[in-house]
């Protein structure tokens, strides 16, 4: 109560003015900070411009609306590969999004534990297998038992990839939401299982929005896990089970084709692969803002 | 209206640390009960097993006889049951925070599968009144986020939305503790005017805010409930040596 007698005098200190050094330093790592920001756009900035470059003269309407021409005949498109990817990403959203917050909503709220463990290793070893060899796996699980190739293999193939970058990701977002905002809903009388769907999830959905984008982004040029999959095809094809076109199919094969005029086609279809990711990962950044309040 | 509680003989656990030992405490309905006592002493466990908030940390359990009007709390009554009946406001103002002014009135009702749109706006209003907080935050219930409020407004809109379910029992734990004086005068001033319709139950550790809103406290130590009384006779004449070098700021 009457500290003011007891209490030990205050010691004087007196704080050293700021060194030279001290301010070079600061200066020094500011320039090594902007200057790794610049490393890393750098490759990007590169890739997406000499795509430009040599993509943009053989974009026009017959490449976005046709499918391709025989070799020697001038002409023809992506349209059938372009509409092929957007089907087999679909199809590999659709099953690997919803397991893959299934996953990391398991793993934050019911996984503190040795089985959580478990699922968090296999999930971690899963994300380092080669792509290659996940296609194997969908095609022994898909297209051994259709006996045809199709778009629902690549899908599950494209699927299966996304499944552990969206898994881990959502978990993390999830351990970030404070458990006092559990706490509130439960103190309301709100059942476990709600809580974690409309309060938990919901307050972390712009980071499992980042985690399921930079997986879509991640598998949406996928290459090697479609091979013998969706397998590609040069016409028309809507159906799921049948065998389907894919940008990134169609670029490999123009790529390592001996035909000039595929070659710049290949670059096309690359800028215009490039060009449909950054879309849908604005389209959907853009999606989320909207709906969110002022002040949240 | 509120109802009485009573508990006999509660323990409660971390792991293999007690935390509360053997308390027994009848809470009268209708009146507000304060709990004092210095940090760590069990206050807020014991506010937590009321609404079985308790055993939502891992490894924590409780054992003895908790009543709250005529349900049994830890014998055959589901814990989401039980908390819409006891609602609780907790020490950090804690909102939804993605949600609106509005959203986080509702949350209770609507994710118990409330959907009348009209009853719930009615009810968002007068919870909204009821915690004083209507006047500040009427023009823009769904254009701003709970989380844009100031500290205080959070805290009322806290309270808004545990009144919203329209419980019977009020637990307070520490509501007061991150407001200034200006706040915490108004949730004091709320608290006077919810006893005519909660039970309310309320931790704190300013002595003065029990003597001010409380007719009975009860005084904790070390997890063990050291006096029940009214709370004059807690603060003028208690009867316990400990209790009044508490009170009287000898320690703690």
């Amino acid at each position: 109560m009457n500290s003011t007698s007891t209490a030990a005098p205050i010691p004087q200190i007196t704080m050293p003015p700021v060194s030279w050094r001290r301010r070079v330093t600061d200066h020094v790592m500011t320039g090594v900070s902007v200057l790794t920001v610049l490393l890393v756009l750098l490759p990007l900035i590169a890739i997406f411009g000499y795509l430009v470059f040599k993509g943009i003269g053989s974009i026009n309407i017959a490449f976005l609306t046709q499918t391709p021409k025989p070799v020697g005949e001038p002409g023809g498109g992506m349209a059938n590969a372009i509409a092929g990817s957007m089907v087999i990403l679909g199809i590999a959203s659709l099953l690997g999004v919803p397991l893959g917050i299934g996953a990391g909503i398991f793993l934050s709220e019911y996984g503190r534990n040795r089985y959580g463990d478990v699922v968090r290793f296999v999930s971690d070893v899963l994300n380092g297998v080669p792509s290659i060899v996940i296609g194997i796996v969908a095609y022994g699980l898909v297209v051994m038992r259709q006996k045809h190739f199709s778009a629902l293999a690549g899908g599950v193939a494209l699927a299966i990839m996304m499944i552990p970058t969206i898994a881990r990701t959502t978990e993390q977002m999830l351990l970030l939401v404070p458990q006092a905002i559990r706490e509130a809903a439960y103190g309301l009388g709100v059942s476990r299982w709600r809580t974690t769907l409309s309060i938990t999830l919901r307050t972390a959905t712009s980071g499992v929005i980042t985690g399921v984008m930079l997986a879509f982004a991640r598998v949406a040029g996928e290459t090697a896990p479609l091979l013998f999959t969706a397998f590609g095809n040069q016409f028309w094809n809507w159906k799921a089970d049948q065998p389907t076109a894919a940008l990134s199919l169609q670029i490999f094969t123009y790529a390592i084709s001996p035909f000039d005029e595929w070659h710049r086609q290949a670059w096309a279809g690359a800028l215009v692969l490039i060009v449909l990711i950054v879309g849908a990962v604005a389209a959907v950044r853009i999606a989320v803002r909207h709906g969110t309040l002022a002040g949240a | 209206m509120g109802v009485g509680i009573a508990v006999e003989q509660l323990n409660a656990f971390y792991g293999k640390t007690q935390a509360l030992f053997d308390i027994n405490i009848t809470v009268l309905a209708n009146h507000a009960t304060a709990l004092i006592g210095p940090s760590g002493c069990g206050k807020s466990t014991f506010i937590r097993c009321l609404n079985r908030m308790h055993e939502t940390v891992p490894e924590a359990r409780v054992e003895g006889k908790v009543s709250i009007g005529d349900l049994s709390v830890y014998n055959g009554t589901s814990a989401t049951e039980l908390r819409r009946r006891v609602g609780m406001v907790f020490q950090k103002p804690n909102p939804f925070p993605t949600m609106s002014i509005y959203d986080n009135v509702a949350a209770g009702l609507r994710l118990n599968g409330f959907r009348n749109r009209k009853k719930l706006d009615e009810i968002v209003q007068r919870s909204l009144h009821s915690a004083a907080l209507w006047d500040e935050v009427k023009d823009h219930l769904h254009k701003k986020s709970g989380a844009s409020l100031s500290g205080g407004q959070q805290q009322r809109l806290c309270i808004a939305r545990a009144l919203a379910v329209q419980p019977e029992v009020l637990l307070m734990d520490e509501p007061c503790s991150a407001l200034d004086p200006i706040s915490t005068g108004k949730i004091e001033e709320l608290i006077f005017q919810l006893k005519e319709q909660y039970t309310i139950v309320i931790v704190t550790h300013n002595m003065q805010q029990a003597a001010r809103v409380a007719e009975f406290t009860g005084f904790f130590l070390l997890g063990k409930m050291i006096e029940f009384d009214k709370t004059e006779k807690i603060f003028t004449n208690p009867s316990d040596k400990r209790t009044e070098d508490y009170v009287t700021g000898r320690f703690g």
